[in-house]
């Protein structure tokens, strides 16, 4: 049994310009300590198909599936508050900005405390104790200090590892990783990559990595999901996709990585429209 | 491993690449001003008496200025005693305060416009000079504002129309005088983080000179909070002006602007009501529209609150 | 291709030109310093780059390549006369620059920038058409016809439409409103682009598009490109010569084929090493190495629970049965 599984997602807004659809039929499936990759470009609907997951769309969006399960239960039959406990505590997200993800106003230590309060149930010693294991697991030297600091103090990579750690504090199932390394410097990139492998491997956990970059998916993927315009296009396992691309549109995405040019220009993929009539 | 392949009679994604019927910027703003029934309830309000003030000569009863011997103190005409041709009775000397507020409308909505026109502009150029310069220029001028905002409002312009003597006119620049730091401040702030994009960079790169970039580049785009600024300007203008009339400092009798008719109206709060509410209800009226066509403004131009 | 040395004074020439050709872009030990720190705390002087020499020939790309704070903005700004450099010279054509004693109309046409921010570039209040007539306006004396006129071709030659004239840049796409700030740093036929870091916030498909783009007006207007970028792919599809930059000094300043044969100070290496690549091979062990990995931690659970009597739950001994522990 898959870890979550999604069937027929349908994400919709109201806008001014009309209703849009962001996530139309798509089917997707996680199992337990898998590392699946949500490739797309932007528009492709792979934020927010998984934001729809953890709940955190807004009023205005409206979520229809046949199915869409973690763990077995259903999360579209989940009262807000169930839905609450499930998320933060059984599946966990980080996303693209550290620093604008973490709180200014507060220390990190509040901040991990904070989490730690809300979902287990330890005293404060002990929350204490535990967010300095976690500032330690994800590789922050000095922990016990770094708890005092504030997010402006402390880098963009410091930051990611900060909110790793508020992730996986509770030792989730299931973590959705948006863009994690995209505002960060490709040495940075690595170090949090491993990081999030490497805790992946130990807790049993399964990574959703959200990206647009094939180079990050080539090095930490499994099995990857191509997504174009809230459709998913295809769904193989990282070799297959890359020695054998079966959507075209997969394989337009692929030629047009300048490491694949041929001669002086780039192949490029066909602009609005083209996917619609393309068999 | 599957394969999805795109089904043709799926709707396509609208607003993908340039957009079909680009939306003109004014009709967009106008469709977010009228979400808020607030504002379109201000908005209509002020509409109307927009248009009162304006054909006042001919709709109102009376002449405003015309005392009617006979009928000094008449309460309104759905009271005892009331007589139909003075809908809201008459003054102390016999004129028709219906008429008198219709007029006095005039006078309002002038003080609004003068005022916020003249405290806009200066404190544009203010606020401009002192967010694109920079530095001591920046400090000299932000600390005179500070100074002008450390004094309460309405002691402020008293003072200055002692100063300059009392009268309409008068009582309009002191009041512009007062209200001009917060323009500046505002300009200045909105200056300053805009100074730095990279918009005006590629200006200044495509040759622009300073003046240029003050006005043209910049400015534009700073406007958005100023035009809320100004609307709720406008009511305090009203407000100022009808507390300086109120005291004597502004309008002088027999103008029939509100302040001032509230000012006669003084020693008859409790024997005839009419004479000081009815005035009292107008700027209420007034000021309360305007505010609510600033609170639309605001979520309108507000661009975290545009759901795209 | 050009053998240029790490200090990059004076270029060998192969190729068919004449030796001693003036370089259209260089710089000599370009230093620029930034001050923090003010009324109450002590002056900080930060020293955002400490001398760097570069010299470009027409026609070329020159890669500047780094990590944020390298300082590789900090030059771009110097280079297109934004900013004065505190010390050092830039020489554009062989004539030197010198913002403090004011650039002449002339020099400041010669080089143009394009941002990398697609969305902060474009003036919000400002339709397309007089973005791209405004650098006329302020450099020319044509006439309003003539500008319009001029201000259409360029915006049909970088790709968009006649519909594009009138329309404001929140109603563009990034990368079309990339193009809109290439056209627009091009209509005053500069000698120089600097492109920082163009394509980064651009999807991948948009990226091709515009990086074809840019080689199509080079060869149309022999352009001299700065490009700066962080990603090592789209360095070595478009520059000529790179230039590796850390903490405000150049590392390593090499042509394109010479430093990705084989990069040699530390911190190229290091780069080329953390940037993540497309190998099917290096998937595969990845792929194995993680196989092996959790079957000896299944492994040590079975071990574990073995002693105490009962089945192990977790059957998920999977992929490498038997497999040797890593």
């Amino acid at each position: 049994m898959a870890l979550l599984e999604i069937r027929n997602l349908t994400v919709s807004f109201e806008t001014a310009a009309g209703r849009f659809h962001a996530v139309q039929g798509l089917d997707l499936a996680v199992d337990s300590g898998e590392v699946l990759a949500v490739v797309g470009e932007s528009g492709s609907g792979k934020s927010v198909a998984m934001l729809a997951v953890m709940g955190l769309l807004p009023d205005t969006a409206t979520v229809s599936a046949d199915a869409m399960l973690f763990h077995g239960r259903d999360l579209m039959s989940l009262s807000p508050r169930q839905r609450r406990r499930l998320a933060g505590r059984d599946m966990a997200m980080i996303f693209q900005e550290p620093i604008a993800s973490l709180n200014p106003c507060f220390t990190v230590g509040f901040q991990i405390e904070e989490t730690l309060k809300r979902h287990t149930g330890l005293d404060a010693a002990g929350r204490r104790r535990r967010a300095v294991e976690l500032l330690d697991a994800v590789g922050i030297p000095e922990p016990a200090q770094r708890l005092s600091s504030f997010p402006h103090q402390m880098s963009g990579g410091q930051c990611q590892r900060v909110m790793i750690a508020i992730a996986t504090a509770c030792t989730p199932k299931l973590l959705i990783a948006d863009e994690p390394t995209t505002a960060l410097d490709v040495t940075i990139q690595k170090q949090i990559l491993d990081l999030l492998l490497r805790l992946q491997l130990e807790h049993g956990m399964a990574l959703v990595l959200i990206t647009h970059d094939m180079g990050v998916v080539a090095e930490t993927a499994d099995r990857v999901v191509v997504q174009y315009r809230g459709r998913k296009m295809e769904d193989a396992d990282v070799l297959s996709l890359f020695e054998n691309p079966q959507n075209p549109y997969t394989r337009a995405l692929l030629s047009a990585l300048p490491e694949n040019a041929v001669g002086g220009r780039l192949p490029t993929v066909a602009a609005a429209g083209g996917w619609e009539t393309r068999p | 491993m599957t394969v999805q392949t795109p089904d043709p009679t799926l709707d396509p994604v609208p607003g993908a690449g340039p957009a079909a019927q680009p939306v003109p910027p004014l009709l967009e703003n106008w469709h977010y001003f009228t979400r808020s029934r607030g504002a379109v309830v201000g908005l209509g309000v002020f509409m109307a008496l927009v248009a009162i003030a304006v054909l006042a000569p001919w709709i109102a009863p009376h002449d405003p200025a015309m005392q009617y011997r006979d009928a000094l103190l008449v309460p309104p005409a759905w009271t005892a005693g009331g007589r139909e041709a003075f809908l809201f009775g008459t003054d102390a000397v016999g004129r028709d305060i219906l008429s008198r507020m219709m007029h006095g409308a005039r006078f309002s909505l002038l003080i609004g416009l003068v005022v916020v026109t003249i405290a806009l502009a200066s404190g544009i150029i203010v606020g401009l000079v002192a967010g694109y310069v920079g530095g001591r220029t920046d400090a000299l001028i932000m600390r005179l504002m500070d100074i002008i905002l450390a004094f309460p409002s309405l002691l402020l312009a008293l003072v200055l129309v002692a100063i300059l003597g009392p009268g309409l006119f008068n009582a309009m620049l002191a009041i512009a005088l007062v209200l001009q730091p917060h323009f500046a401040r505002l300009t200045r702030g909105a200056v300053l983080a805009e100074k730095s994009r990279e918009y005006v960079t590629a200006a200044s790169v495509a040759g622009a000179g300073h003046l240029r970039l003050m006005f043209f580049t910049i400015l534009p785009n700073c406007l958005g909070p100023l035009i809320v600024q100004a609307t709720l300007s406008f009511s305090s203008a009203i407000l100022d002006a009808a507390a300086l009339g109120f005291l004597g400092m502004g309008a002088q009798p027999p103008t029939p602007e509100w302040g001032t008719m509230l000012a006669e109206a003084r020693e008859f709060i409790s024997s005839a009501w009419w004479v000081v509410t009815m005035p009292g209800l107008a700027i209420l009226a007034t000021v309360l529209s305007i505010n609510l066509i600033g609170d639309g403004l605001r979520d309108t131009l507000d661009p975290k609150l545009k759901r795209s | 291709m050009s053998g240029a040395t790490m200090s990059g004074a004076g270029m060998s020439d192969e190729g068919g030109r004449a030796a001693g050709e003036v370089p259209v872009l260089e710089t000599r030990g370009v230093v620029r310093d930034y001050e923090s720190g003010g009324v109450f705390g002590s002056k900080r002087t930060v020293r955002a780059l400490k001398g760097v020499d570069l010299s470009v020939r027409r026609g070329d790309t020159l890669a500047i390549v780094g990590e944020s704070g390298c300082g590789k903005s900090t030059l771009a700004r110097i280079i297109t006369m934004i900013d004065a450099p505190t010390g050092g010279e830039v020489l554009i054509e062989g004539q030197k620059v010198d913002i403090a004693r004011g650039i002449s109309r002339q020099m400041r046409r010669k080089v143009q920038i394009v941002f990398q921010n697609p969305y902060g570039s474009l003036n919000p209040r400002q339709k397309i058409g007089d973005v791209l007539g405004e650098p006329l306006k302020l450099n020319t004396a044509l006439p309003a016809a003539e500008r319009r006129e001029r201000a259409m071709q360029m915006l049909l030659r970088v790709g968009l439409g006649p519909e594009h004239f009138n329309r404001y840049p929140h109603m563009f796409s990034g990368g079309q409103r990339q193009r809109i700030a290439i056209a627009r740093a091009l209509m005053v036929n500069p000698e120089i682009l600097v492109l920082d870091e163009p394509v980064s916030a651009l999807d991948l498909s948009v990226q091709a598009q515009i990086l074809n783009l840019l080689q199509d007006l080079q060869d149309e207007f022999n352009l001299t490109y700065v490009f700066i970028s962080h990603d090592l792919s789209v360095v070595r599809h478009v520059a000529d010569d790179v230039m590796v930059m850390q903490t405000g000094e150049v590392v390593e300043y090499r042509s394109r084929d010479a430093i990705f044969a084989g990069p040699q100070h530390p911190y190229t290496k290091m780069l080329f090493s953390a940037t993540p690549r497309i190998d099917p091979a290096r998937i595969r062990e990845r792929l194995a190495a993680k196989a092996s990995a959790k079957a000896a931690a299944a492994a040590r659970t079975k071990d574990a629970a073995g002693s105490a009597a009962g089945n192990v739950s977790d059957g998920s001994v999977s992929g490498g049965a038997g497999a040797a522990p890593a």
